[in-house]
């Protein structure tokens, strides 16, 4: 049906509302990117026939629900955020957070659960302190400290469904907007203070009003959803998850700056954002929410997708301009920014995923709402993915300037096995990574700065004592060195030269004065690369010779990875006194280089020893050391 | 507008960039991927000045001469500390990846660099990736050559590596080539390039190479000039009208 006025939406919101509330009970099953991956759907699947079979009348969309008597929803929804205990099932109004589904699990749910009104104790998340289960979001510390702008309908609503999105109140703030003149929406946003959530961290109705004040017949909107960073998955997730949040702040956007197209630029990498974007502008489209005469106002709207291929540097804007025009996909100098000569040479505004599904809740509940909320200079919230050892790996989003304390160790759960916490990695690769004397520090854009780190999109890969700082710092320069361009010399000659030293340092080849030849080629290739991936590339090097320069040292001077990652410098040991003589090293060693008999101290040959670190990993008695 | 080069006033023209006002005024900014005839594209970072400007609270950057567009009061420094390492450094990347590219070295060796300091990583050519050759085959509208890859496996080639189709065989690119990687081979008649045989048109006046048969055709279905225009060399159009000249004057 097409929704061509206000009032006409007003009807159908009203009509799927009371559907909506008409649903007694609802299973939302989690096909986020870890749930999909470890076996969501067919977790849903399983259900679905579990409870067709037991007579329940289940259905998997909201408009079938409408001829039930007492219709049972059982949806796919978006990541649900704690990617850890994946696959979940969130039965609700009871809240009732299953863990760790599998598809062996859907009798028990529907005949206890669904059917007795019981709650099935093993598969609730279970706290690994206190060792007590939590039952739903509203008991789980993970949960708790949490407050959801930009993932309010993820994992909430049916991911790929207008009528559950209409339902909530969906494109209540695009026809809201359409009753205000173009200048009216910008300064909105502007005295939302909301920043550019791709890690920039600039003012969006400053880049709104600048595409506005460049002259040009003809302005773009685009998308950024080419999502790169190791460990980063928020776009991915808004974009499965919540498909039509993006595109209604994409309208707006499009209203407020008098643009005709737009363009969704996604990583192909993400077939299920691809997917679910595609229907969602397919829907868009038939129900007159894109095209001519939007909500019969004088707006005419259109969103093409642009797959990317793979390449890290096409998040660069003006990379991935280039490559939505079919061209090299090589970033150009912004001394004439994008809002002024972009897409086509034309005005262009360009925003990534979060900040555009940031603009509706904007729009509807005011700019004086979302101040409230972060702090002065980074209001709002900020999407995180929290990985690496950490307990509760996952999609998580929090007002701005929450410590990263509360980040990694309230909700995060603290460290994965309880070990010594080192450094938490903040904004990509591009970023730097922190040690324990800044996890104080309030997450803003301007703390993390200042800190020498930077938001970035929101990757945190959190590192523990048996982490190295010197190859994480190679690890962050190898990729780079794939993904640079290869433009100008400082970037692609830089970092392969500097990406070398590293390499030469892990492998204990470092000389004195490595270090200050680092930093003398890095510096440069800071202020010499021709874009923000070449300027900032040097950045992982540099915060981890600031704040953890006695490590670096101990390659260079003593050949020694003390957290015994670096394989030609590292010697494990066994310490006979820790060691109770379990055996379990010497069956975990994979070329048998530990011996010894049990419950007597075991031993390991340094001759045959590959240090792999699994008799390590397997120890739990801490016996295994570094020399 | 007035702008101010290591201190000098000097005037500039609204629209044109740092390296083209300075270039004017006899001031020497080293570059290796700028080309008069080319737009700019800021690849060799060679031209990297400092600007600063009194309206900025002190705030002062490094930018590309070759692209940064001068404004009213703009002061820039071409030689400061930060410059001058930033020069050398580049320079110094570019040695390890050519060491043996006489250009290259004649160019560090201007700046004081007799040998790499770092590391080598020669690449098979001397090619130091700047684009002309692409650049001034698109400028031509041929576009038969293309940047290939990503980062240090980087190359310029063809499309698929196959002899291009769109190639004329102008030497445009063997021509603009800074460090001279790119090679052809000429016998009586052919040319080849990119691996593309071309059949060699020459003058009829002095039986010098002229250009290819695919090279003619292309700039008469462009140009419209007649079939004449294509048969000799400039020296021999210019010793035909002279020697017009000459009948008339008797």
């Amino acid at each position: 049906m097409r929704i061509d006025t206000p009032n006409t939406l007003e009807t159908i919101r009203t009509r799927l509302k009371k559907l909506d509330a008409g649903v007694k009970r609802r299973v939302l099953v989690c096909s986020g990117p870890g749930c999909a991956a470890s076996g969501g759907f067919k977790v849903h699947e399983a259900l679905v026939k579990e409870m067709r079979d037991k007579g329940l009348e289940a259905e998997v969309e909201l408009a079938p629900c409408l001829e039930r008597k007492d219709p049972l929803l059982v949806a796919i929804t978006g990541c649900q955020g704690l990617c850890q205990s994946g696959p979940l099932v969130h039965i609700l109004p009871d809240d009732i957070l299953y863990t760790g589904v599998k598809p062996a699990h859907a009798a028990d749910i529907v005949e206890k659960t669904l059917k007795g009104g019981e709650v099935i104790e093993k598969l609730l998340v279970k706290d690994p302190k206190s060792g007590e289960r939590g039952k739903g979001r509203a008991d789980i510390p993970f949960y708790k400290g949490q407050k959801y702008i930009a993932l309010e309908g993820c994992g909430r609503i049916l991911a790929e469904s207008l009528d559950a999105y209409l339902a909530v109140g969906g494109f209540s703030a695009l026809a809201e907007a359409l009753t205000r003149t173009p200048d009216a929406v910008i300064t909105e946003v502007e005295k939302s203070g909301l920043r550019g959530r791709g890690g920039g961290g600039y003012g969006t109705g400053r880049k709104w009003r600048s595409c506005v004040k460049a002259p040009g017949d003809e302005r773009f909107v685009i998308c950024n959803g080419d999502e790169g960073d190791p460990g980063a998955f928020m776009d991915c997730c808004i974009m499965e998850g919540d498909p039509y949040r993006v595109l209604e702040g994409m309208i707006i956007c499009a209203h407020a700056v008098g643009a005709r197209q737009g363009y969704i630029y996604v990583r192909n990498e993400y077939p299920r954002a691809v997917k679910r974007l595609t229907l969602a502008i397919e829907a868009c489209r038939a129900a007159g929410l894109l095209g001519e005469r939007i909500l019969g106002s004088g707006l005419t709207f259109d969103i093409r997708i642009s797959r990317g291929g793979g390449a890290f540097v096409c998040g660069e804007s003006t990379a991935l301009m280039r490559s939505i025009e079919g061209n090299v996909g090589e970033p150009r100098a912004k001394y004439i920014h994008s809002v002024e000569r972009g897409l086509y040479n034309k005005p262009t505004v360009l925003n990534n995923v979060e900040t555009f599904a940031c603009v509706p809740s904007i729009i509807t509940r005011g700019a004086a709402w979302f101040t409230g909320i972060g702090t002065p200079k980074s209001p709002g919230t900020k999407a995180f993915c929290l990985v690496g050892k950490i307990r509760n790996t996952g999609l998580i989003e929090v007002p701005m300037g929450t410590p990263l304390r509360e980040v990694i160790f309230g909700i995060g759960g603290g460290m994965l096995d309880d070990r010594p916490f080192k450094a938490v990695q903040t904004g990509g690769p591009s970023g730097g990574c922190l040690p324990d004397s800044q996890l104080d520090l309030p997450v803003d854009f301007d703390a993390l700065t200042r800190a020498g780190s930077m938001m970035g999109s929101g990757g945190m890969i959190i590192m523990d004592d048996r982490t190295c700082m010197v190859d994480v710092a190679r690890y962050f320069l190898a990729f780079l060195l794939e993904e640079s361009c290869g433009k100008c010399v400082p970037c692609r000659e830089g970092l392969r030269q500097l990406h070398a030293m590293i390499e030469n340092i892990c492998q204990g080849k470092g000389k004195a004065g490595d270090l200050e030849r680092i930093e003398r080629l890095a510096r440069n290739i800071k202020v010499g690369s021709l874009c923000g991936l070449g300027k900032s590339a040097p950045n992982p090097v540099l915060s981890t010779i600031k704040n953890f320069r006695e490590e670096y040292e101990a390659h260079i001077r003593d050949k020694r990875c003390p957290a015994g990652v670096c394989r030609a410098i590292t010697t494990f040991r066994i310490d006979a006194e820790a060691c109770t003589g379990c055996m379990l090293c010497v069956k975990a060693c994979p070329p048998g280089a530990v011996t010894g008999e049990r419950k007597q101290p075991h031993v390991i040959d340094e001759a045959i020893c590959t240090r792999c670190g699994a008799c390590r990993m397997v120890c739990k008695y801490d016996a295994v050391k570094t020399v | 507008m007035q702008i101010f080069i290591d201190g000098k006033r000097c005037g500039a023209n609204q629209g044109e960039t740092i390296l083209a006002a300075a270039r004017r005024h006899g001031i020497d900014i080293p570059t290796l991927c700028n080309h008069e005839a080319l737009e700019p594209i800021g690849a060799c970072r060679l031209c990297t000045v400092e600007i600063t400007h009194a309206s900025w609270k002190g705030w002062k950057g490094l930018v590309a001469s070759c692209l940064y567009p001068v404004e009213e009061g703009l002061e820039v420094f071409t030689a400061s500390a930060p410059v001058v390492e930033l020069r050398q450094v580049i320079l110094d990347l570019l040695l390890a990846r050519c060491p043996e590219s006489p250009e290259i070295r004649a160019l560090a060796a201007s700046h004081g660099l007799h040998q790499t300091t770092l590391p080598l990583f020669v690449e098979a050519d001397n090619c130091i990736l700047c684009g002309l050759c692409v650049r001034i085959c698109d400028a031509q509208d041929y576009h038969a050559l293309s940047t290939v890859n990503r980062g240090t496996t980087k190359e310029v080639g063809t499309a698929w590596k196959e002899p291009p189709a769109d190639c004329v065989g102008c030497l445009s690119c063997a021509r603009i080539c800074p460090t001279g990687v790119i090679r052809y081979e000429e016998d009586q008649a052919t040319r080849t390039i990119w691996g593309r045989k071309f059949e060699l048109v020459r003058c009829t006046g002095c039986g010098r190479p002229l250009t290819t048969r695919e090279h003619i055709e292309a700039s008469r279905k462009r140009t419209g000039l007649k079939d004449e225009y294509y048969t000799c060399c400039d020296a021999c159009k210019k010793k035909a009208v002279s020697d017009r000249f000459v009948q008339v004057g008797r």
